[in-house]
């Protein structure tokens, strides 16, 4: 058993490379999956290790419960979860990771204070543990819930919000630097107390600093808290002393860094910005204007619809949210597959947004078979845009505005779009005029050679389908 | 500041190269899998919990003990399967049958 117990570093010292390849191969699609098993493997084998560990075996009736729990509730939320769902599933699934950070953390200063060997290096990484993981808890829940729609979606602000933000972070930090100061042996605080206080100020920053952001951003700051998650974990590591969950800690750190900030990128917008910037209220003055111009949008029925297609040369489909939410991917396969045996040539532009975070809508689209060769990003298709017949637009909004190249007032200036507006016809499957996520206007929608065809994604295409087969 | 803080310093340090190393270059079509996937990886410390779950004796220790563990296998088991069902999607796709065609 002594000796037994001598292999457990050296088995968490094989887990930690075990995590490098797989998100190295977690970076490429033929090695993805085996990437992502062989971490799971790493991750078993450390865990399982870990038993070796006296007081984990000894507490065994404490600990197999709890991991008996975690199992059937990750393990179920997991395989139910429909794809659409997903973002907020990976939201949730990370703000346990940033609790269960936080709990450690916690639990480690008690027990370092009781035994009254804790120095001020391993006061520091706990708090921080505490804090980055206590934010990313509560910041993942409502995150979860906004995105789930239990929290209006919304940017949600109030005057004197930066003040009562700032007022948590800057409470939080003055009882963490109290704990070091005591630790320091310059004070003497009621540790207990303060510590409570600072995960509780913690847990409030997380609500205060994630309730102002629309659902728009949601993936971003999803990809950030998971980043924060990674970080919080190395400083679990720091304080334990054990360095594969540093080394775990802050490859997730790191690479969810980059992820994060590959995502601002794709909406034009910076971190900072999608932090603290105010897009729903700016976006509440250029609304009303831009309507009232006169101009009025064209409805089609679903046979108008069916005939433009069915007459095309060259169609392109630009999926968005609206038809991950309506399940709609089997119908627009169904679709392309009639359109395919006219002869007419289809394929996908996929924005780097579209959907709910990068990737998300080709997950989607691979789910209904549609063959990988005929999705498209943006730069490799939006030359091809003037040259199709058809634009068929389902469910996507703001990715298409061409207010995002022409408008500088616009709150999504700048932002990559589609060229949708230079197809030579353009349809539009939406439910209903009602802006999307950015709460802005889509003048796309009152060009001339657009018609509205309204209703629910998956439904309308389905008439359209419907339509077609008659036609043939 | 004890050695092994500043052990766990320069561990942090490569870490972070080595992170940003792997993920440079990724194709879009794999963000949300790796976000996902990463996010299982920081499950990892479930072995942090496991490790200090007895470490306070006493009702509030054992809570939170209890808590942690459980949040922890959340993570781990829910990120590592649900990764692995996005990416079944991408493999569960029939390959273009014409094995002679070059790439």
């Amino acid at each position: 058993m002594e000796q037994l117990r001598e292999l457990v570093p050296w088995v968490y010292f094989i887990a930690a490379i075990t995590f490098i390849f797989g998100l190295k191969g977690l970076s490429g699609p033929t090695t993805a999956q085996m990437g992502n098993r062989v971490a799971a493997a790493g991750m078993l084998a450390a865990v399982i290790a870990t038993f070796l560990e006296q007081q984990v075996a000894a507490a065994w009736i404490l600990v197999l419960p709890a991991i008996a729990i975690g199992t059937v509730i990750g393990f179920a939320g997991a395989r139910r979860v429909p794809m659409t769902a997903m973002p907020q599933m990976v939201a949730i699934f990370n703000g346990a990771g940033g609790g269960a950070a936080a709990l450690v953390s916690m639990l480690e200063y008690l027990r370092a204070t009781s035994a009254g060997s804790a120095s001020v290096g391993e006061v520091i990484a706990i708090l921080l543990g505490l804090m980055i993981g206590a934010v990313s808890f509560s910041g993942s829940v409502v995150a979860f819930g906004k995105l789930q729609g239990l929290i209006d979606a919304k940017a949600f602000k109030y005057a004197g919000q930066q003040l009562v933000t700032g007022g948590l972070f800057a409470g939080m930090l003055v009882f963490a630097l109290a704990l070091i100061a005591d630790a320091a042996g310059i004070i003497s605080a009621p540790t207990g107390l303060a510590l409570g206080l600072v995960g509780l100020l913690a847990l409030a920053f997380g609500v205060a600093l994630v309730m102002p952001i629309g659902g728009a951003d949601m993936p971003v700051v999803i990809s950030l808290l998971n980043a924060y998650t990674g970080l919080a974990v190395a400083m679990a590591g720091f304080s334990i002393g054990n360095q594969m969950l540093i080394v775990a800690g802050t490859l997730v750190g790191a690479s969810g860094t980059i992820l994060t900030r590959l995502m601002s990128k794709a909406m034009n917008r910076s971190l900072t910005n999608v932090l603290f910037g105010a897009f729903g209220a700016a976006t509440a003055t250029t609304a009303g204007a831009k309507t009232d111009d006169g101009r009025t949008f064209r409805e089609v029925s679903a046979e108008d619809a069916a005939i433009l297609l069915g007459y095309a040369q060259s169609v392109i489909i630009v999926p968005g949210y609206g038809l991950a939410v309506a399940q709609a991917q089997h119908n627009v396969r169904e679709l392309a597959d009639l359109l395919e045996a006219r002869g007419i040539e289809v394929r996908y532009a996929i924005h780097p947004v579209a959907g709910r975070m990068p990737g998300h809508m080709n997950v989607l689209l691979a789910e209904a078979n549609v063959p990988y060769e005929k999705l498209f990003d943006m730069e490799q298709i939006n030359e091809d845009f003037q040259r199709a017949d058809v634009a068929l637009v389902i469910g996507a909004n703001d990715v298409t505005n061409p207010a995002a190249r022409k408008d500088t007032t616009s709150p999504i200036y700048g932002m990559p779009i589609l060229n949708v507006d230079q197809a030579q016809n353009i349809i539009v499957i939406k439910r209903s005029m009602k802006p999307g996520f950015a709460g802005i206007d889509n003048e796309l929608y009152l060009d001339p050679k657009t018609g509205m065809l309204f209703g629910d994604a998956k439904e309308a295409v389905g008439r359209v389908v419907a339509e077609l087969k008659k036609a043939a | 500041m004890s050695n092994e803080v500043l052990l766990g310093a320069y561990v942090f340090m490569l870490a972070i190269w080595v992170g940003n190393e792997v993920i440079s270059k990724v194709p879009t079509t794999l963000h949300t899998p790796l976000m996902s996937g990463a996010n299982a990886i920081h499950g990892i410390i479930i072995v942090g919990a496991l490790l200090v779950a007895t470490a306070l004796p006493g009702p509030l220790g054992t809570v939170l003990g209890f808590l942690a563990v459980v949040l922890g296998t959340i993570n781990v088991v829910g990120g590592f399967v649900v990764t692995d069902r996005m990416l079944q999607m991408f493999k569960a796709r029939p390959r273009p049958a014409k094995p002679a065609e070059k790439k």
